[in-house]
């Protein structure tokens, strides 16, 4: 019994990080309807930028945090000015899915390139510490996620709700069209929304990185669980994905336990394809907009 | 006030409006008639930016706008009440209705505007709370007309207020129109309810194919033979 309210404790919290990853992509599904393939790689960028803050200027990575989401921000809306928004009028919208993957293949090839296939494992003090509670412990770098977890979910929920341009950003998703005839900048929206979903990501990175080195594919493993927690929650939806991510957590932890280290990621897989299958839009999916 | 000089527009390689001249003057209510698919929709929404002009041009206020996208449009003053309503359907009523505020312009007077528009539509203060896409198709079309008023046009079009809604509820949605009218803002109206829409018009057009065929005051056109067979079925 002790065993498994850890591994619920541990669960969760890694739930907060999936969280983190997922609320960037359900975004940027739900309102640029865009599959976007290159989400683990601008972790992965987010991890390196990380490693090189720790070791070439001697800070923690939390004290990274900050700058780093505000850096993965400008590389989103950069990425969505200059590479995306350009194939919006393009006649199939299937190009945009592409380019994301091909982007994804460039910064792999790009971060091959530049640190090689080595691990690179950032260095920081007390995230490894832990907080005992009885029985149970808790480290300090897994209670940063999920606390982080909860208060970018509530943030840009009440972002979302509070503000014109969350409002705009809702309408837009909602009904593209006649968001445009409210006055809304529609490409605008988009370019905003890629920055919000890669500043996520750049948050996501700076806590990971001192649990989990990076590599040039450390991307594909957290993001294909992003990828069904996004399914799971349903897709554009910013609860859904905060509810989908502390469910994979806990499925994550205690797969890896009960069933097979090596395994884990074939229970979630397994569990991706019964949703798509039985409950395809989610456990929250309002379905899109009536356009 | 508004000019379409030879405007041509279409979808894709399709040209639907074939070169069509409309004038609105400021204070004018002014209508289209004319049979389903002739363009008028189409119209609206080049005039409103959502559709490119192929050729042709736009004024508004002496100033050229056929080539601005919708944001713009609408920052001007030109605000289409689109057909079909086009609600925001999993967003409040009130947040629909703060959507309409969204240009700058209007959102510096969005509280003041939202009590004026609320006093026109009693029926919606109640809903505020409620998600648009729960209300009932008159209640939308309602939410749909103050949604467009809280942008504060100078100019609004409408594109078929009363389609596919009931009699009775036909009638409440030309009762706001008229009194919209009254407030004297500037009104571009498409409507099915060619009577109706002519007996409130000062003047009308008659689009067909893309074309425009006839133009006179609202009164004449009701009491001419071609537009009182093909349109109001006398
Ligand atoms: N989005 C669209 N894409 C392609 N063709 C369209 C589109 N919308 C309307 N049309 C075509 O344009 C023509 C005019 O349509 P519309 O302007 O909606 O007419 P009306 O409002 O007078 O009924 C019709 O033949 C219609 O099929
Ligand atoms: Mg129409």
């Amino acid at each position: 019994m002790e065993t498994f309210v850890q591994l619920v404790i541990n669960g969760l919290m890694l739930g907060g990080l999936f969280a983190i990853i997922s609320v960037g992509l359900t975004l940027i599904f739900g309102i640029i309807r865009l599959v976007n393939f290159a989400h683990g790689e601008l972790l992965m960028v987010g991890m390196y930028l990380t490693w090189l803050g720790t070791v070439k200027l001697g800070l923690h990575p939390y004290v990274l945090a900050p700058p780093l989401v505000l850096v993965l921000f400008v590389i989103g809306v950069l990425i969505q000015r200059f590479i995306l928004q350009p194939l919006l009028d393009a006649r199939d919208a299937h190009v945009q899915i592409f380019a994301t993957v091909g982007l994804s293949t460039a910064l792999i090839n790009l971060a091959l390139l530049v640190f090689g296939a080595d691990l690179y494992a950032t260095p920081a003090s007390g995230v490894r510490e832990s907080i005992t509670l009885g029985p149970f412990r808790i480290l300090i770098g897994q209670l940063v996620m999920f606390v982080c977890g909860i208060v970018v979910v509530a943030a840009l929920h009440l972002f979302m709700e509070r503000t014109y341009l969350g409002r705009a950003i809702r309408a837009t998703a909602q009904h593209r069209a006649a968001a445009q005839l409210m006055g809304v900048d529609v490409k605008r929206i988009y370019i905003v929304t890629f920055g919000i979903g890669a500043a996520c990501v750049g948050l996501a990175a700076a806590l990971v990185a001192p649990i989990y080195p990076a590599s040039p594919t450390v991307g594909t493993y957290f993001v294909l669980t992003a990828f069904v927690v996004v399914v799971l929650g349903g897709m554009g939806s910013l609860h859904g994905a905060f509810i989908g991510a502390l469910l994979i957590g806990l499925v994550d932890s205690l797969s890896a336990f009960y069933i097979a280290p090596d395994l884990k990621e074939v229970v979630i897989f397994a569990l991706f394809i019964l949703i798509l299958l039985f409950r395809p839009t989610g456990l929250f999916g309002l379905g899109r907009g009536s356009e | 006030m508004l000019t379409l000089h030879e405007v041509h527009a279409g979808y894709g390689r399709t040209t639907i409006l074939h070169g069509i001249g409309i004038t609105v003057g400021a204070g004018e209510v002014v209508t289209i008639v004319g049979a389903n698919g002739a363009g008028k929709t189409t119209t609206l929404r080049t005039i409103a930016g959502l559709v490119r002009p192929t050729a042709g041009r736009i004024t508004f206020e002496g100033e050229d706008i056929g080539r601005l996208p919708p944001h713009e449009v609408v920052a001007r003053g030109i605000t289409l009440i689109p057909e079909g309503r086009q609600l925001f359907p999993f967003m409040t009523v009130r947040d629909n209705l703060r959507m309409g505020a969204y240009t700058p312009h209007a959102r510096d007077r969005m509280a003041r505007t939202m009590d004026e528009v609320l006093d026109l539509f009693p029926r919606v203060r109640e809903k505020l709370e409620q998600h648009a896409g729960s209300l009932s198709g008159g209640e939308q079309q309602m939410v749909a007309i103050a949604r467009g008023l809280m942008s504060r046009p100078k100019l609004l079009m409408f594109d078929e207020p009363s389609l596919g809604l009931a009699p009775i509820i036909v009638k409440q949605v030309f009762d706001v129109v008229e009194r919209i009218v009254a407030t004297g803002v500037t009104v571009l109206i498409v409507e099915q309810n060619v009577f109706r829409t002519l007996s409130i018009a000062d003047r009308g057009y008659v689009l067909e194919n893309g074309e425009i065929v006839m133009t006179d005051t609202g009164a004449t056109l009701l009491r001419d033979d071609h537009v009182r067979r093909a349109y109001l079925g006398i």
